[in-house]
């Protein structure tokens, strides 16, 4: 760089594309947190929630008086005390006119519809006092029939999780685009194939907890949660509660996790208000985890019916998906629009005419389900990157193959797909070669055949998934167009301080995404300023008064352009003070690594610090200028965020023992540019995890009486070190035309993506012995069963065939 | 059921030393050592994540052996040494290499299991200090995390381990313990 200044200044390097460690790291690693269940106050008293035992049931007598006699003991509640405060728990989402939707008491009244449903709160002076108290609460149930399965839930007669609504069935919602009956009756073969979801719990590793601190002179409440969504949370709580939403801070301190677990208005927060409106005390509730597989929503839980319609060459001319969504016993805050948000994505990335897809929503007696990582779009992933394995065998095609000739080629975008979406970018064949290359795909399928040939009892399998998703949620005029309750924008708010150090604030909540890291990044790019000068403030309604918070991989897309928009407007404000100062034409004013420059007279600058502390002096601003170097931008994205990538997974299954070990997994994801490397990394890490755990590990498993069996983490298997691989990562970039940093979302991708590459990879290997499906989780039993009864049927049908 | 208030639990006066600073504290026999720490000594660095013991990170170090609090009664401590995430760094505020390995490594997203997962990576390359990654892999068995994948834990473990080896400074096993037990002591009525 020529030396124009003066000074021996290097060119600033770019901190947009750096694999800057995290600020975020130092509190974290040193335990210097504020995990709300850390948080105390004055007076602070402890409450416990009793929880239904039973899957439904009415409730015919609450007796509190010997949990009132017991020492400690200040006070308790049950639904009916407080049903008078309380309105019903929110759902955001009407997603057809004529949907049911039931009315959702923070504590039950005078029914239990799920095992955890609460029943009534005990508030005593401590953790310990609060927890033995709920023995010496007494309720009387009277049991009520269970609903557990979907279908028989929609069949005349079935037993009704709300019996004054008259059905289970919640709503059916339909996308039909093209003629899908004329697709199918065109086409030489059609594949049909029913799918499994099951439930999930998220397990975000920080249980729940959140504390009420009450002003009662004021009427001012600050609700301590451990939530994604301060923002909408503070909004919904005052609809709930009555309390003026002026009146209610909200804030989100550091938050362990979330997966969408968090991104929910739950009853505890409501009844935690109440009790400290009651009281006039602060109150602080923390779940157990035994207590959050019961309490917090689930995800998943679908049954997909799901049809491809092809030629003989492996042309898709249609798809048809009947899905039958659980919805558990109420609607929470988004539950019946999850599967709205896979609906746009069956088709994936391949093009197609016809599309015909019906959603029903089905109420039963268990938790209800909500957003889990990726929120429907890895049930529609999976549908489709399953049911393609499906078609390529029976076409006899590589599964690649078939996926190639289907797929949207790089010069066709944008493209707008059978569902109606506009991608705007992607390059579907470059990230497939490149995973190709890094797998050794050929090698493998070579090995494959030879341990097939062999009848080796350890087979090979490989599993494809090319994904893509539609995230950073979103621009509002479709949210409404979907009958969603808000919109979908996000704000920022920038401050160059006297000092010229930088705050800047953003509407997002981050729990773990590393927001203070990658905004400070954006930040200092577009100002001139170094990373360590900005400070990243979020998380508390009354610090950050305006966002729409995190999920939904929404907050670099949609959060992130708020921030690099806000600095864009300092850097203007800057710019007409610093033509002011050096009395100069704006237009004449270079602006570089933060210092506005006269073009042609470089000894007439300013630094970007200068002109902050010119503006709060204010002793010489332009006419009409206000004081101060602040600005605050919103932005409603223009569309969705499609990153894509293609997993490639090799599993080798031991047919003897139905044990599955991954062997390799390579994935290479498009998300665009990058503002932090070894964040994505670390998001695609985690993701894969989650879908990997979906593909062989978890499920919330009911029985009949609607109990929930796998009630602890000893019982649900949340993987552990030993339990996954090491995966190899890469990255091709093909950025986005749709906001101005060419970002995409990646907080979703990796699950989104994996559960198929794992399954389709076990199908891989067990196709040769007749197996044809293994449902998720694929356990050892499962698969040793599969394999077992394929080898039976095999046997039967040649006894048949020689009997004849 | 009982309808009378339950008989008022007597208490144990329990010595224990945490972070190096000595405490003297009448405890309920059935209190936690993980809610003695977070809640009668706001040592709240250490946080809880389950019920069953399963996930870890309530994990800490005591008389030189990693525990799960949540599975140790604060009695069990009497005359024990405690160190906690909080009480990791050195006397100049110098990190550890686990908590700098983690750092650098990208090895925390939400942090919550890392102060668990840091105590029992201390505790294995104490025992193994130059790990394959299948050993840290197993050593972490017993901490869960829901971000990372694992994958950058046991990167950063591996990162860890070298800079101890590096700096030729194993960290010795907790000899027995210093503190003198308070137990067998009643509490006054």
């Amino acid at each position: 760089m020529t030396d124009t200044t003066g000074m021996t200044e290097q060119a600033r390097v770019r901190e947009v594309g750096r694999a800057r460690t995290r600020k975020e790291d130092a509190r974290l690693v040193t335990g210097q947190t504020t995990w709300t269940d850390n948080m105390s106050a004055p007076g602070l008293l402890h409450v416990a929630i009793l929880r239904s035992p039973m899957a439904h049931a009415r409730i015919t007598r609450v007796d509190a008086t010997p949990a009132l006699e017991r020492e400690g003991v200040v006070a308790v509640f049950t639904g009916r005390d407080l049903a008078e405060g309380l309105g019903s728990l929110p759902c955001a989402w009407q997603v057809t006119e004529d949907m049911v939707l039931p009315d959702h008491p923070p504590l039950a009244v005078d029914e239990v519809r799920y095992v955890g449903d609460p029943v009534a709160v005990v508030v005593a002076r401590d953790r310990y006092a609060a927890a033995d108290a709920l023995e010496d609460v007494w309720v009387d149930y009277e049991p009520l029939p269970p609903v557990m399965d979907l279908e028989a839930a929609l069949a005349d007669g079935a037993p009704l999780v709300h019996a004054h609504k008259g059905t289970n069935h919640c709503y059916t919602w339909p996308l039909v685009s093209g003629d899908y009956e004329s697709a199918r009756a065109a086409a030489d073969i059609v594949v049909r194939r029913r799918h499994h979801q099951q439930r999930l719990i998220p397990n975000a590793m920080e249980p729940r907890a959140c504390m009420v601190v009450p002003v009662p002179a004021t009427g001012e409440y600050t609700l301590y949660s451990a939530t994604q969504i301060p923002h909408i949370l503070r909004i919904m709580m005052a609809l709930t509660t009555g309390i003026p939403e002026q009146k209610l801070r909200v804030v989100a301190p550091d938050v362990g996790g979330g997966f969408g677990s968090k991104l929910q208005v739950y009853g505890e927060d409501a009844i935690m208000l109440a009790l400290a409106r009651a009281l006039g005390q602060p109150v602080k509730w923390t779940e157990s985890r035994s207590e959050s597989y019961q309490a917090q929503h689930h995800g998943r839980g679908q049954i997909q019916d799901i049809e491809l319609a092809a030629t003989s060459d492996g042309r898709l001319l249609g798809m048809k998906a009947d899905i039958l969504a659980d919805m558990g016993a109420y609607l929470m805050i988004i539950t019946p629009g999850v599967p709205l948000l896979g609906a746009f994505m069956y088709p994936g990335i391949y093009k197609m005419d016809a599309y015909d897809f019906h959603c029903t929503g089905v109420f039963t007696t268990r938790t209800p389900t909500d957003a889990y990582r990726g929120a429907g779009r890895p049930e529609a992933t999976f549908a489709i990157e399953r049911t393609m394995d499906e078609l390529a065998a029976e076409l006899g095609l590589d599964p690649l193959e078939l996926r190639r000739r289907n797929w949207i080629r790089h010069e066709e975008f944008p493209f707008t797909t059978v569902a109606g979406l506009t991608y705007d970018s992607g390059n579907y064949a470059a990230a497939t070669d490149r995973a190709v290359a890094l797998f050794g795909y050929q090698d493998l399928r070579a090995e494959q055949r030879a341990r097939h040939a062999n009848a080796d009892p350890v087979r090979l399998g490989i599993g494809i998934s090319t994904y893509t998703e539609m995230c950073g949620l979103a621009p509002s005029r479709i949210l409404g167009s979907l009958r969603y309750a808000a919109g979908g924008w996000e704000a920022a708010s920038i401050r160059v301080l006297a000092t010229g150090k930088v705050e800047v604030i953003t509407g997002t909540s981050p729990h773990g995404q590393g927001h203070v890291t990658a905004w400070s990044q954006i930040a200092a790019d577009a100002l001139g300023v170094p990373f360590e000068d900005v400070e990243v403030m979020h998380g508390d309604t009354r610090v950050a008064p305006q966002g729409m918070d995190t999920y939904g991989s929404r907050s670099l897309v949609v959060g992130g352009i708020a921030v690099h928009e806000a600095a864009l407007k300092v850097v203007a404000k800057a710019r007409k003070l610093a033509a002011h100062l050096l009395e100069a034409s704006e237009d004449d004013l270079d602006f570089a690594d933060g210092v506005f420059t006269v073009r042609g007279s470089p000894e007439a600058s300013k630094t970007i610090q200068e002109i902050a502390f010119a503006a709060f002096a204010a002793h010489d601003m332009p006419e009409g200028m206000e004081p101060t170097l602040n600005a605050e931008h919103l932005v409603d994205p223009e569309n969705f965020s499609y990153p894509h990538g293609t997993h490639l997974c090799a599993v080798e299954v031991d047919t003897e023992t139905g044990a599955v070990a991954i062997r390799s997994y390579v994935c290479v994801d498009d998300v665009g540019r990058v503002v932090n490397p070894m964040i994505v990394e670390g998001q695609v890490h985690g993701g894969v995890a989650q879908g990997i755990a979906q593909a062989l590990y978890e499920e919330a498993v009911y029985d009949e009486a609607g109990n929930l069996v796998s009630g602890t983490m000893a019982d649900y298997l949340v993987p552990a070190a030993p339990d996954l691989p090491d995966l190899v990562t890469d990255r091709t970039e093909t950025p986005s035309t749709s906001n101005p940093l060419g970002v995409k979302g990646v907080g979703e991708a990796g699950t989104i993506a994996s559960t198929p590459a794992v399954v389709n990879a076990i199908m891989d290997a067990l196709r040769p012995l007749g197996v044809h499906d293994v449902r998720m989780p694929c356990t050892p039993e499962r698969i040793w069963r599969a394999v077992r009864d394929a080898a039976h049927d095999k046997a039967e049908n040649s006894r048949k065939g020689d009997a004849s | 059921m009982a309808t009378t208030p339950m008989p008022r639990a007597s208490s144990a006066r329990i010595h224990v030393n945490v972070d190096g600073v000595d405490h003297l504290d009448e405890v309920e026999p059935r209190l936690l050592l993980i809610h003695y720490l977070r809640d009668r000594l706001d040592r709240t660095g250490t946080p809880i994540g389950c019920d069953t013991g399963n996930c870890g990170a309530c994990t800490v170090d005591l008389d030189g052996v990693s525990v799960k609090s949540c599975q140790v009664l604060a009695v069990q401590a009497d005359g024990c040494r405690v160190t906690t995430i909080q009480g990791l760094a050195g006397p100049d505020g110098a990190w550890h290499p686990l908590q700098k390995a983690f750092h650098e490594q990208h090895a925390l997203q939400c942090g919550y299991c890392t102060p668990g997962m840091i105590m029992a990576a201390r505790d294995l390359l104490r025992e193994t200090p130059d790990p394959t990654p299948e050993q840290v892999r197993d050593a972490l068995e017993g901490n869960l995390c829901r971000c990372t994948g694992y994958q950058n834990i046991v990167r950063a473990v591996l990162a860890a381990a070298a800079e101890l080896r590096r700096q030729g400074a194993p960290e010795p096993r907790g000899q027995a313990a210093d503190v003198p037990q308070a137990s067998g002591q009643e509490a006054p009525a």
